[in-house]
């Protein structure tokens, strides 16, 4: 933890001293609102939850969180601030996790920056908020798990660009697995075993089941391990490129 | 304090370092030269572990820095090439971060900041944002970052590199005053920064070490040491050069014109000779019309010459 502690400190600093995080934060909230309001029809059905506030979470981070998370390394690397922080006696690993948490705190800033709609959504009615504390839990897992791909994708290269269209790429693959678009792929010719463990691995359908007002310890496990996996392989490949 | 053994790196079909080592000692600044590309930063990563080296390991005061890297790094202080530093944090934001991932909190941390701030110098910049900054307060950020610790050992690239004369005073003023401390490395190719605070200097080409020994000891392979050069009116070249030839303790003698049209005579001795005194006395036997008269310790940067490639003859011969 104290190795952790200051890397996470600086990094989180790192995204407030720079335009980054007001644009970031700006656009995510408008964003939010347009879909929710306008693409959602979120007065017009008149119910008091925040269901359809939620079903867009993952499409948007789609976008937005490979935008955070490519800088993490790429940038680094790219300034030359790389040597520095990997010559302090600091363990990788440590590092790694600093990094990724610090990121994760942000996506959680911006998330919770969305509580005016739960305002208005208990002034106008009376919702379970239960089950909309459990979604905004579900939210806040699948940007960590997100940005876990992110910080991998961004350690692999030096370009910011590079490592967001990667992240990108894989994260609409964790997104959409349990859909026709990739099951059917793999339809004709893969074991059933291997079709169910494609679709688990689909962030709607674990997202689903958490926005439900569930939160199965089987999702919790599903993007805990899903982030200790990449965030193992962000280690691995920094460790690579030192040898590089 | 530092112990290289058998540090190899190639990259791809390049060999940028080849089976070095070295030890330094408390006490001892070594200057570590060489063309551009001859593995002078390769080596230097590798000792801080920024770099894992193919072959070979590394040891400072008794960690190895491959298996036991947080000690190794604990005891070191670096200053990267180009002194890298997070350009949107200012540089007391800067230096506050490096003291707690060094383990240095509150006080104590601040005490630390505020001691290598003194001696770089960078008071009026504190609260700039590093990427405001000039190239020489810059500089002197990375510095402060290296030697805020005190480290036993400190590992500095081109640590002058883009400073005006008075910074490059001021810096050397500053290793100088550290080195009875510490085991220092310093990459440099500029030559006279050898001769003005390096106890030891080794040379690499191609990877390899041409040359290890103090400054004095690599002066003393030029051709120019111990070489007497007098500076004359043309009109009594002829004669001069006939004189200074019959002299039996010289080898060989070069003359050059200068702008002024006196002309400039060097005689190189044989080996081991020393020809000042003699020179001094004939010239003033002969009633010379000398305007200047000098022997000459050495030149590093003949040295230099003579011992590395130059940089379009690697690259050709890495080529082939």
């Amino acid at each position: 933890m104290k190795y952790v502690w200051p890397v996470f400190k600086r990094e989180f600093a790192g995204y407030f001293a720079t335009p980054l995080a007001y644009v970031f934060i700006v656009i995510f909230l408008v964003a939010m609102g347009a879909f929710t309001f306008y693409v959602g029809h979120f007065y017009d059905n008149g119910i008091a939850d925040l269901s359809v506030f939620f079903a867009y979470h993952p499409w948007l981070y789609l976008f937005l969180i490979p935008a955070i998370a490519m800088r993490l390394w790429a940038e680094e690397r790219r300034t030359g601030t790389m040597e520095l922080l990997l010559t302090l006696p600091v363990p990788l690993w440590a590092t790694v996790l600093g990094k990724f948490l610090a990121a994760w705190a942000f996506a959680g800033v911006a998330l919770a920056l969305t509580f005016p709609i739960w305002l208005t959504v208990n002034f106008l009615g009376d919702p379970d908020n239960g089950v909309i504390l459990a979604s905004y839990v579900g939210s806040f897992l699948i940007a960590g798990g997100y940005l876990a791909i992110g910080a991998c994708m961004s350690a692999a290269t030096r370009n910011q660009v590079i490592a967001f269209v990667l992240s990108l790429f894989v994260c609409f693959l964790f997104t959409i697995s349990g859909s026709p678009l990739v099951l059917d792929f793999f339809r004709d010719w893969a074991p059933l075993p291997l079709l169910n463990a494609i679709s688990s691995f689909s962030f709607l359908t674990h997202f689903a089941s958490i926005t439900a007002g569930v939160i199965d310890l089987r999702d919790i496990v599903f993007f805990t391990s899903l982030i200790a996996l990449f965030l193992t392989a962000n280690v691995v490949i920094v460790d690579l490129k030192r040898s590089g | 304090m530092i112990a290289t053994s058998g540090l190899t790196k190639r990259f791809g079909p390049i060999a940028a370092v080849s089976d070095l080592s070295l030890t330094v000692a408390k006490g001892e600044v070594l200057g570590f030269l060489g063309p551009n590309g001859a593995g002078k930063s390769t080596t230097m990563k590798m000792i801080t572990g920024y770099l894992a080296p193919d072959h070979g390991s590394v040891n400072i005061l008794g960690h190895d820095v491959e298996t036991d890297g947080i000690a190794a790094r604990q005891k070191m202080g670096y200053l990267p090439e180009g002194a890298p530093a997070y350009g949107d944090m200012t540089a007391r934001q800067f230096l506050k971060f490096i003291a707690e991932v060094r383990g240095f909190h509150g006080g104590a941390a601040n005490l630390k900041i505020d001691e290598a701030v003194a001696k770089t110098e960078l008071a009026p910049v504190l609260d700039q944002t590093i990427e405001t900054l000039s190239k020489g307060f810059k500089r002197r950020v990375g510095l402060a970052q290296a030697i805020l610790h005190d480290p036993p050992v400190l590992i500095m690239d081109e640590p002058t590199d883009g400073l005006d004369p008075n910074q490059k005073h001021a810096v050397r003023n500053l290793i100088r005053a550290m080195a009875p401390q510490k085991a220092i490395i310093v990459s440099t190719h500029l030559l006279e920064e050898v001769e003005a605070i390096c106890t030891r200097a080794v040379i690499i080409d191609k990877g390899r070490i041409v040359a290890d020994g103090t400054p004095q000891d690599l002066l003393a392979r030029s051709r120019y040491h111990n070489a007497v050069t007098l500076v004359l009116p043309p009109a009594q070249t002829e004669d001069v050069v006939a004189k200074l030839r019959a002299l039996p303790q010289v080898a060989s003698i070069e003359q050059a014109n200068r702008a002024d049209t006196s002309v400039e005579i060097t005689a190189f001795p044989r080996k081991g000779a020393m020809l000042i005194e003699e020179i001094g006395a004939l010239a003033v036997r002969e009633t010379w019309d000398v305007k200047e008269l000098y022997a000459e310790a050495g030149r590093l940067d003949d040295v230099f010459r003579s011992l590395t490639t130059h940089d379009a003859a690697r690259a050709r011969s890495a080529a082939t």
